[in-house]
Formats: C-alpha cells, sequence, structure tokens
C-alpha cells in the first residue's frame, strides 16, 4: 500500500502521484480508496467490534458520556435511519420527488451534530437528516423538499441549521461570513481559560462531502476563514463516493492534510464511531470559540447507499467493497459496545426497534397527506417588500385558477 | 466589538456641497457606517492607504476601523459569499466587486443565493448585502468593458441601480444600503469623476424603483439610464435647435423597473428610443421596447427603436473609436422616428 510520502513525492521512475493514488483492486476491495483509512492517522474511539479504544487527546471531551447518553446517541440514529429508509421507500412509492440518502453516515452526523450547543450555527449540504435532528428540526420538513412542497422554509434563527444548498460546496463561504460574523460580534474567545469555553461563545459548522473539496468556494473558505481566525468547523464527509467519482478524482493526499496548506489544524476522525465524531467536533467547536479556529474534520466513512434515488452505484463501484463497509457499521458498534458493556439489554434495543416503527408510520402518515402548498407562494417573498410586478402575476394566476372552479362548478 | 463612531460632522438638512460621484458615494457609506454599527464594507483594496480603485472608500478603514471596511483576499466569490453569511448574522454588508467583468466569478453566489434565500426560506432568511461594481472602462478591452446590468434583470430577488448624476449616486446608494433585498449598484468610471454638482452633506435618500424625468419634452422619449442619459441631454440640447423636442427619462434602477413612468412618457410622445450601453441584442432596451409595443401599440406614431452596443466582445477602444451609441446615432434614430 503506497503512503501519503510516495503520493506526493514518488521514487524516481516510479509512476506520477496521481496515478499512484489510485487504489490497487485489493484496496478497492479491503474498503480503502486513495486515502489510507487505518493506522494512526485516523482518530477511533470504538472500533467496528464495539470495543473502546482510549485516545489522550480526545477522551477528555466525552468524559461525561457513560451509558445513558450512549443510548441516547444509539436512538438518535436508529431513529434517523428509519427516517432515512422510509424517505428511500417513500420515493420508490412515487411519494417523494427524490431522496438524498444518509445511510451509512449516521454516526458522523449524529456525533457532530450533537456536538453543537444551541447557539452555534449550521449550514449542511442536502444530505444532512441527520444533522437536522440534531438541531431539532422536525424531519417531516426535511420531508417537505423532496416531496417538493417546501424549499426549506423552518425557521432557521430558531434551529440554527441554514436551508439545505444544493449548488455542491457554496455554503462554505457563507459559513465563513457568518462565523466572521461571529468573531466580530465578540462571541469568540471570552472564556477566562483556554480549557473552558464561555456561555457566550460560539462557533460555526459547516457541513459537505468528499466531492466538494474540489470546488473553488471551499478553497476560498478555507482561506477566508484562516486568514480571518473564523471560528468554523469544516466538517468533510468523506464517503468516498461524489456520485460515481471516487476520492482519487478529488485528491492525491488524505483530504485532512489540506488544511495544513491553509494553516489551521485538520484531523481524520472514523466517520462511522458516533463517539470519536462527537469528540473530535466537540474538541475543533472549544478551539473554534476560543479563537483559535478553523478545523478541518474529515469524517472518514461510506455511502452505503446510492447518491440519491436517482444514481445507480452497482454500475460503478464493487459489491465487495459495501460488504467490507458493512461489517464498520456505525449503529452495530454501538450495540455492540452497549451489550459488552451491559449499558443497555435487548428490552432498550427492543423499545427503540418499536419506536424507529411508529416514527416511521407518523412520517409516512404526514408525508402522503401532505398538503400541497397555496398557489400564492410561487409569488411570495421574492422581494422584502411588496412588488406591483410580483402582484400583477399572483393575481392574473389566481384569477386563471379561480376560472377552473367556477367551470367545476357549472358542471 | 462594533463601536459607532462618534460622528464628527454635524450638517443642517439642507446644507449641500459640490461632490464628484465618487466623493457623494464616498459620503453615503460614511453615513451609513456612521449610523448603523451593522453595516460592514468588504473588498478588494478598499481599505486606506488604496482606498479603493475608484477612491470611493478613501478614509472609511481610517475613520471605522479595518474591522468594518476590510480589504479582503482576491476572491470575488467568498467576497459576495461571506457577505450573505455575515447578513445571516445580523450584518448589512457592503461588498465590492472592482470591475462587474468579474462578476461571473461571484455569479452563483449572487443568483443562486444572495437572490434566492428569502424565497427558498419562505422569508426566513434576510440577506440586505449592497454589491457595489464598476463599468464604462472603455479602452480596455473584452474582459475590462462590458456592461452587463442585463444578466441581473434575469434574476428575480434582487434589485439593480444605475445612477446617472452624484446627487443620485448619493441617494441610491443609501437606499441599497438601507435596503432589506440585495442590491446590485453599478457605478460608471466616466461619470465618477466627471459627475459633479451639489449634493447633500447629511443624509439623502432616494427611493428605489423611480425613474426620473431629466427633461421634459414633446416629440419623443428617450428612456435611458447611467452615462447614456448624457448623451441623450446632450442630443437633446443638439435637435431642439432643429425643433424636435426630446424627453429624456432616466430610469436610475432598471429592478425595480418604473414602468409607469416610462408609460406616461410615450403616451405623451408617442415615439421611443430606448439608449443604453449594453449590447441591443437582448439588453435591456429590448424588455422595455417590448413592453411599451404591448401595451400602448395603438398609440405608437413610429416603431420602438433601440440604440446599444453591438453584439460583440467589447474591443479595446483607443480615444476617437466608439463601439457605444454615440449622440449622432441617437440624433440621425430620433429624426428617422419623426418622419413616420
Amino acid at each position: 500500500m503506497s503512503s501519503p510520502e510516495t503520493w506526493t513525492h514518488p521514487e524516481p521512475g516510479a509512476v506520477p502521484a496521481a496515478t499512484a493514488a489510485q487504489p490497487t483492486p485489493e484496496q478497492v476491495i479491503a474498503g480503502l480508496r486513495a486515502t489510507t483509512e487505518g493506522g494512526i492517522e485516523l482518530t477511533q474511539l470504538l472500533t467496528p467490534e464495539g470495543e473502546r479504544v482510549a485516545s489522550p487527546i480526545f477522551d477528555g471531551f466525552v468524559s461525561d458520556i457513560g451509558a445513558e447518553q450512549l443510548r441516547g446517541l444509539y436512538r438518535d440514529m436508529v431513529l434517523v435511519r428509519r427516517a432515512d429508509r422510509e424517505g428511500n421507500a417513500l420515493q420508490r412509492q412515487g411519494q417523494l420527488g427524490i431522496w438524498v440518502p444518509l445511510l451509512g453516515q449516521e454516526a458522523a452526523q449524529i456525533g457532530s451534530g450533537r456536538a453543537l450547543r444551541p447557539t452555534d450555527m449550521a449550514f449542511p449540504s442536502y444530505r444532512e437528516h441527520g444533522v437536522a435532528w440534531a438541531r431539532g428540526v422536525d424531519l417531516k420538513d426535511i420531508f417537505g423538499i423532496f416531496r417538493c412542497t417546501d424549499q426549506g422554509s423552518w425557521d432557521f434563527q430558531g434551529s440554527r441549521l441554514h436551508p439545505y444548498t444544493i449548488v455542491i460546496g457554496n455554503q462554505v463561504v457563507n459559513a465563513v461570513g457568518y462565523a466572521m460574523g461571529q468573531k466580530f460580534d465578540g462571541k469568540v474567545g471570552n472564556a477566562s481559560h483556554e480549557d473552558t469555553a464561555a456561555d457566550s461563545d460560539e462557533a460555526t459548522i459547516t457541513y459537505f462531502g468528499d466531492g466538494a473539496t474540489s470546488q473553488g468556494d471551499v478553497h476560498e473558505g478555507f482561506v477566508w476563514s484562516s486568514v480571518y481566525d473564523a471560528p468554523v468547523v469544516f466538517f468533510c464527509q468523506n464517503n468516498q463516493w461524489a456520485i460515481s467519482e471516487p476520492t482519487e478524482r478529488q485528491s492525491r493526499l488524505p483530504l485532512y492534510q489540506r488544511a495544513r496548506g491553509y494553516g489551521f489544524p485538520g484531523v481524520r476522525v472514523d466517520g462511522n464511531d458516533v463517539l470519536a465524531c462527537l469528540a473530535v467536533t466537540r474538541w475543533a467547536l472549544h478551539t473554534c470559540r476560543n479563537g483559535n479556529g478553523p478545523v478541518l474534520i474529515e469524517a472518514f466513512t461510506y455511502r452505503m447507499d446510492a447518491h440519491t434515488t436517482s444514481d445507480d452505484p452497482t454500475r460503478y463501484r464493487l459489491s465487495e467493497e459495501l460488504e467490507v463497509w458493512r461489517l464498520k457499521d456505525p449503529i452495530e458498534r454501538v450495540r455492540a459496545h452497549l451489550t459488552r458493556t451491559e449499558g443497555a439489554d435487548q428490552e432498550f434495543f427492543d423499545a427503540v426497534d418499536a419506536e424507529a416503527d411508529e416514527f416511521a408510520v407518523e412520517l409516512r402518515d404526514y408525508c402522503v397527506n401532505m398538503p400541497d402548498p397555496p398557489p400564492e407562494r410561487i409569488f411570495s417573498n421574492v422581494y422584502a417588500e411588496p412588488s406591483p410586478a410580483l402582484d400583477a402575476q399572483r393575481d392574473s394566476y389566481l384569477s386563471y385558477l379561480a376560472g377552473f372552479e367556477s367551470t367545476a362548478g357549472e358542471g | 466589538m462594533t463601536t459607532t463612531a462618534e460622528s464628527t460632522t454635524t450638517t443642517s438638512q439642507d446644507e449641500t456641497t459640490r461632490m464628484t460621484m465618487a466623493v457623494a458615494m464616498n459620503s453615503a457609506l460614511d453615513l451609513a457606517l456612521d449610523g448603523d454599527e451593522k453595516v460592514i464594507l468588504l473588498g478588494e483594496d478598499i481599505a486606506d492607504p488604496a482606498g479603493g480603485v475608484l477612491k470611493v472608500t478613501r478614509g472609511l478603514s481610517s475613520k471605522y476601523g479595518t474591522g468594518r471596511v476590510r480589504a479582503t483576499p482576491i476572491s470575488e466569490t467568498a467576497i459576495i459569499g461571506t457577505a450573505i453569511g455575515a447578513a445571516l448574522a445580523g450584518y448589512r454588508p457592503v461588498a465590492e466587486i472592482m470591475f462587474m467583468d468579474f462578476m461571473g466569478v461571484c455569479l452563483d453566489q449572487i443568483t443562486n443565493h444572495a437572490a434566492k434565500l428569502r424565497y427558498m426560506s419562505g422569508g426566513h432568511s434576510t440577506i440586505p448585502i449592497t454589491i457595489r461594481t464598476t463599468v464604462g472602462e472603455q479602452r480596455f478591452g473584452a474582459q475590462h468593458s462590458q456592461s452587463l446590468e442585463a444578466w441581473f434583470m434575469h434574476t428575480p430577488g434582487i434589485k439593480v441601480v444605475m445612477p446617472s448624476t452624484a446627487i443620485e449616486a448619493k441617494g441610491l446608494l443609501a437606499s441599497c444600503v438601507a435596503d432589506d433585498d440585495p442590491c446590485l449598484f453599478i457605478e460608471n468610471v466616466r461619470l465618477a469623476f466627471s459627475q459633479k454638482q451639489e449634493v447633500p452633506v447629511g443624509d439623502y435618500r432616494i427611493p428605489l424603483g423611480e425613474a426620473d424625468v431629466k427633461r421634459p419634452g414633446a416629440d419623443l422619449s428617450v428612456i435611458t439610464y447611467g452615462p447614456a442619459v448624457h448623451t441623450a441631454l446632450a442630443t437633446a440640447e443638439t435637435l431642439a435647435d432643429e425643433g424636435i423636442d426630446l424627453e429624456v427619462v432616466d430610469l436610475r434602477t432598471l429592478i425595480p423597473l418604473d414602468m409607469a413612468s416610462v408609460m406616461d412618457s410615450v403616451a405623451k410622445t408617442r415615439k421611443a428610443i430606448v439608449l443604453h450601453d449594453a449590447t441591443t441584442f437582448c439588453g435591456p432596451g429590448a424588455e422595455i421596447a417590448a413592453r411599451i409595443t404591448e401595451e400602448l401599440f395603438g398609440k405608437l406614431d413610429a416603431p420602438v427603436k433601440r440604440l446599444g452596443a453591438g453584439y460583440h466582445p467589447a474591443p479595446y477602444a483607443p480615444s476617437g473609436l466608439s463601439y457605444l451609441p454615440t449622440s449622432d446615432e441617437l440624433a440621425d434614430t430620433a429624426r428617422e422616428l419623426l418622419g413616420y
């Protein structure tokens, strides 16, 4: 297996670095892409088998997480996965226009999402249903986006979750601007000691994927956050695939190493380990709140399903790769740990499963009965103040629709 | 922390002084920074000692600090993208894109984010940003001389403003900064220093979306904005000697577009020419001419004509060569229409 050193500095006569970064068939089958997974590079607190691994750096950030809290994280992940599977099924049944699965990324999203304070701000892309859950956004609002009845009209100032962004990577610069505002507001670095953070201190987190790291917006966000010391955590979910393009098409180097070039810390965390994601994100947010941001986190995970319901990954990736990642499932390792440590019994797991089924029924009932938005919404909130041009369009359209009603009445 | 700087000037409501358009815009920004601690400025080279390439922001970073008046990295996408983020955090940013030709770099942030977030969020997100940029450099060719306002007129959710005089530059810029929607404020480099007049020293605003009749006339309406207003006014003087009485309507803002004033003028004169520096083909004049024809067809005495730049990239244009509509062309077109 090649190491980062050989990718950037190939031996004389060796193949060019980008070519060397392409995985061997053995690496593909082993679940490894251009970026190697294991070794000291990866922060992991729970192994796939559910064993707790000590981390001198990060243990202190989850010292409050006992069995009860782990059960909570387990429940979060099970409910979010159940909602995700329901979304997928509803799309297949024609009830949703499209669905963007998060399957496999529950730990990255719940771990990081639960690390946030209510006053922190989050800028998601479009796959962050788990982050939305952690932020307290009703997942029914998320289903509205995919049933095409709403475009993200939850109260973002209340939930501190910006609407989903469809264009790849753009939300990263918006997040940096928000974080610059937090810093300029004096909401950074108010603690008397760097081990603590003041209640008034805030940070921003932004989510994007491995594919987005090739976007100019993301690089500009890195530059600006570094020169302005913006309190922003760049949370990259490296799920190995940007639709059909593997990570080695985006980078020679492990993505977290890019941070060094911009002058801030980069950390790679096991993205299927909810405890490690929680610890590393808490550390990163703490660093930002104390005025030492930004931070890049690469959550090394795997997109277990398609890019969206419009995509068929069997055309471009090997089923063996999926099988290897299935063994690293984010929910199973917590279940194994809770079982091993007697932190939960079968009754608990059964209760969570039953709650998940009820949740799915609730979402389904809401989804299929979701009212269409009123037609005047087409013309609403384009500008802050009423616009004669838009008002005229609205009146004309409503009058046109009213014509059908009178025809129906006569019929 | 932000602090509101002590106001160093106290002026009566009516006091005026002679200002160039550049100084008038500086005055508008100064008063905005002074009056609202949430107003911040972002852009390349806008801090002192540079003070902006047209010196529009001169002195402001010295007065309000480099926290509120920031010379930024050279990243147009991030200038607009962070302005949007700062707006979400409660600020009222004024972002500068040095030349309009560079707008392509940040077009996504303007059209997909700034313009649409209010709509997509059901009114929860407000993006009160002002984007200042410049046009009208006629000499430097295809990547430095374009008048691209039509790009932005295609995008619902933003306002587009283009002043022709110093006093209006101040009044309209102040209104843009105070507006709760994203506003694109287009400055013309030729006018920035050539336009001088008495301008109110204190807070002064002109509502967005109101055209101004710069010269009343009976025979033909010239619908125009920005630097072409001055071409139209000069032409009107020439034609007055021939007994032709032009009315010159300065739109001042392109979005919202004050079509009511346009219709009032053309209903009276029954003849219209739309004049601008943007390309004639698919330029703002295409929309305006079509609307005039749709609404006033039976009242028109002549076809509505458009005069703008040719449909080619901006050439290098040494002095004496103009690819923009000239006073002579406007006069000839006016005479042609008067012949119907």
